[in-house]
């Protein structure tokens, strides 16, 4: 398919050849995400940023995307400077953008609000997160990451650990995973696990889920583990927060149990959830994970402009 | 001789087969629980049904509701049928219909959701299941759990 002009702001929009077709150009995309090759792709294309809610890696990769492909990005700067302090909607600011750009790029506090830019704007519009709803970019990377590093995603052991409840990061990567066949471990404590819906949707996709609360329990066994982070506002009570927390902070002692090549990945940023000791071992992959988003993103804004290398 | 609890109307329309405890708030669906109310409402609650157990009715005289303004009932009472009644009898029958998409009767549950804000957009539902009524959110992408709490 083409997807010149199409908007990407779910997951589920996307079937599995066309989630292989996004990661296949992102492979490509790699000498050129690093600088070890110059492309003039999307000359003359402008991204407009529009974040309402702070980013690091997703802004600056977005960014980087867009100039290593030789085009330029229009920044919103932060939402206190610009016509949104004087109520602006959402809507007539993505009219005002889809004039002065080619493709949108949005994070937004409220869910759904990627779907609304998307039908107010003739242009391209990217969901960067919006609430608690969707990220398909971050999914997008964490694919590609795990592809790269496993070869393939048929059968491998996944768990995703820490706070599945309020990650955005982890409902849609659990879908499509499911759609990849990977199979699924979801480790938090009751109040911060993975919520009925997204099981039953795993379920409905052909997965078998498996629910625990113990990272031990299933340590020697896994092919990836995905580490998210457990915000301290999701509980009242601070001493509550550090027990929990305590609990699932990853260990060099714990991954004596682990298999030789079992990846590590978190989408950052990560606070207390792995020690900093874990960084140095051949299991950590959350740097390259992050470098990851640079090309994923080159893909898609390549795919979605019409861009030919 | 027979004794009816409420007596059979001559001209109006009858809606029937409406689901337990659902009459009241399907008066309010189409618009007839307000003082602008003309004419006799005999509103059912808790009868026997043939189909399913126990069943609400609602009787409106004098007024023959439009079958499609009328399919939000199948919001909340999927198998209810709508009868219009002329001269004590069943003139036109029509099953309540869900559309495939429902735009602007029912606002989202998640009070994070885009269309909760002030955007200049109604709220939208993708119908994943019709009895009982399913609706995903377009935007926010979550079910919504309670529709009778949450008709516009």
């Amino acid at each position: 398919m083409s997807f010149k002009g199409t908007d990407i702001v779910s997951i589920r929009d996307f079937s599995r050849e066309q989630i292989d077709e996004i990661l296949d150009l992102a492979d490509k995309m790699i000498p050129y995400a690093r600088g070890d090759k110059i492309t003039k792709a999307l000359d003359g294309k402008i991204l407009s940023c529009l974040f309402f809610e702070p980013s690091t890696r997703t802004r600056m990769s977005f960014e980087t995307a867009i100039n290593r492909l030789g085009g330029r990005s229009l920044d919103m700067g932060t939402p206190s400077m610009t016509s949104i302090v004087k109520g602006e909607t959402l809507a007539d600011t993505i009219r005002m953008l889809e004039a002065y750009s080619d493709v949108i790029v949005l994070r937004h506090p409220h869910e759904g609000a990627a779907r609304l830019a998307a039908r107010f704007s003739q242009k391209p519009v990217i969901n960067a997160g919006d609430g608690a709803g969707q990220h398909p970019t971050q999914t997008l990377l964490d694919l590609f990451t795990m592809r790269k590093q496993k070869g393939n995603m048929d059968g491998i052991k996944v768990a995703m650990v820490g706070d599945l409840k309020y990650g955005r990061t982890v409902h849609s990567l659990a879908e499509a995973l499911t759609m990849f066949g990977a199979e699924l471990t979801f480790i938090a404590p009751p109040s911060l696990q993975m919520p009925k819906e997204t099981i039953k949707q795993v379920e409905k996709l052909g997965g078998k889920p498996k629910v625990k609360s113990k990272l031990e329990e299933v340590m020697s066994d896994l092919d990836v583990l995905y580490v998210t982070r457990i915000q301290k506002e999701r509980f009242p009570d601070l001493a509550e927060y550090q027990k929990v927390a305590g609990m699932y902070r990853v260990e060099l002692d714990a991954l004596r149990e682990a298999k030789s090549n079992m990846i590590i990945m978190h989408p950052l940023p990560r606070v207390d959830e792995i020690s900093p000791e874990v960084d140095a071992t051949p299991h950590a992959k959350y740097f390259d994970q992050a470098f990851n988003g640079v090309p994923v993103r080159m893909a898609l804004l390549m795919l979605v402009l019409g861009g030919e290398l | 001789m027979k004794e009816f609890k409420v007596t059979p109307i001559r001209n109006g329309t009858v809606i029937d087969h409406i689901d337990c405890g659902m009459a009241l708030k399907v008066l309010r669906i189409i618009g007839m629980d307000g003082g602008n109310v003309q004419s006799p409402v005999s509103i059912l609650m808790h009868v026997p049904s043939k189909k399913s157990g126990w069943k609400d009715v609602l009787k409106v005289e004098d007024r023959e509701l439009d079958p499609r303004q009328v399919d939000k009932i199948a919001l909340i009472a999927p198998r209810a049928t709508i009868n219009i009644i002329r001269d004590f009898n069943v003139a036109e029958k029509h099953n309540v219909k869900l559309p495939d998409v429902v735009i602007g009767k029912t606002r989202c549950a998640n009070p994070n959701c885009i269309t909760n804000q002030k955007e200049p957009v109604e709220p939208e539902f993708i119908v994943e299941g019709k009895n009982p009524p399913i609706l995903r959110c377009v935007y926010c992408d979550r079910i919504l759990e309670n529709i009778a709490d949450n008709l516009i």
